[in-house]
């Protein structure tokens, strides 16, 4: 193998090492988001049994750590999901690869998850 | 099924941007598609071209597009797949370059069973000589048994030419690569595992395959790629959580 095919091989591979990473945080955020995504949907059943008020919810999530933490975590889980699950579809039918794209889904993940993380928070403070 | 008295044959004729050429063939009785393919370039038209070896389902040099689906021509009856109307369109492989006629280029997908490491590297001896000692292999060992299963692949492209993935990301290893990757990363013999799993890793490799099944639906020889590469993510997965790479 000569110097420059050594080379390709070499950014090829390290690029696979991300792409891989990329489909195991997909993978682990799936899971995270099947529990999430239930304890979400059970606690809005349970919650507005019998009517609900901005005071209540705020009763409940005001300086409550254990929530803070739930939804940060959900929030981060659903904004890397979302994010990557798109980056494939861009790759699959426009084209759209390359470690420039990945970056920038991986920013759009991560501001994502920044708004809710921000939502949660201001419920919390 | 039907049993028209005469076949009417669409055929792909020149390159990529040829076109069909129509023939009416004599339907026989228990005539595979193979069989029409021969009629027409024996009594019609001696310049098609199209590949053929053994016949009987060994080589698989004789796969071509069936009425929209690849099949080994040679194993396939022409009553299983014609219409009533005694239709039947053969085109060359689909995801592979076409030379010319039914002939499609194999050499990306021979190029891509290199590039997934499809090749044995013995362990006790990486420079390629013979092991000293013979090497014990259980047979009911899991990891033989998985290696097995897929170990009688005969490279006819049927698999490569019904993935989507393929047809998506033409860099994508595709379904018999990954599967030959997968019976040496589970063959004790072999030596070069971490390599070859850095090879099928990543966006060509076994993470873009999106589980469809195509190639196990089609494979001619009932081998399941979908699970092998299955396997592949399942082992990059616990090996790249674990630090193992």
């Amino acid at each position: 193998m000569s110097g420059g095919t050594a080379g390709a091989e070499r950014r090829r591979r390290a690029a696979a090492r991300g792409q891989t990473h990329l489909w195991a945080v997909q993978r682990v955020t799936a899971m995270l988001l099947g529990i999430a995504v239930v304890v979400h949907l059970a606690t809005i059943l349970f919650a507005v049994r019998g009517g609900l008020t901005a005071a209540e919810i705020l009763g409940r999530t005001r300086g409550n750590g254990a929530w803070l933490a739930f939804y940060t975590v959900f929030a981060l889980a659903a904004g890397l999901h979302g994010a990557i699950g798109l980056r494939n579809i861009a790759a699959e039918t426009i084209g759209l690869r390359g470690r420039g794209a990945d970056l920038a889904w991986l920013a759009i993940g991560l501001v994502t998850a920044g708004f809710g993380i921000r939502a949660a928070y201001g419920l919390f403070a | 099924m039907a049993e028209p008295a005469s076949l009417k044959v669409s055929v792909w004729r020149g390159g990529e941007d040829g076109s069909f050429a129509r023939f009416e063939v004599p339907a026989r009785a228990n005539q595979t598609v193979l069989d029409v393919v021969t009629t027409i370039q024996r009594e019609f038209d001696p310049s098609l071209a199209y590949r053929f070896a053994c016949r009987v389902g060994m080589c698989g040099s004789c796969a071509m597009t069936v009425n929209g689906r690849a099949r080994w021509t040679c194993r396939t009856h022409v009553r299983k797949v014609v219409g009533e109307d005694g239709a039947l369109e053969l085109r060359p492989l689909a995801n592979l370059p076409v030379i010319r006629d039914l002939v499609a280029d194999l050499a990306p997908f021979f190029d891509k069973w290199q590039r997934a490491r499809g090749v044995f590297q013995p362990k006790d001896a990486p420079d390629g000589a013979v092991p000293e000692d013979f090497a014990v292999v259980p047979p009911a060992s899991g990891a033989r048994q998985e290696a097995d299963a897929g170990i009688e692949c005969i490279g006819c492209a049927v698999c490569y030419a019904s993935c989507d993935v393929v047809a998506w990301n033409p860099d994508y290893l595709g379904p018999a690569a990954l599967n030959r990757a997968w019976t040496l990363v589970n063959d004790v013999r072999d030596g070069a595992r971490q390599d070859r799993l850095d090879a099928v890793a990543g966006d060509a490799g076994c993470h873009s395959c999106h589980s469809t099944q195509s190639c196990t639906e089609r494979c001619p020889k009932n081998l399941d790629p979908s699970s092998a590469i299955a396997g592949l993510k399942r082992t990059l997965f616990w090996d790249t959580l674990l630090g193992r790479r």
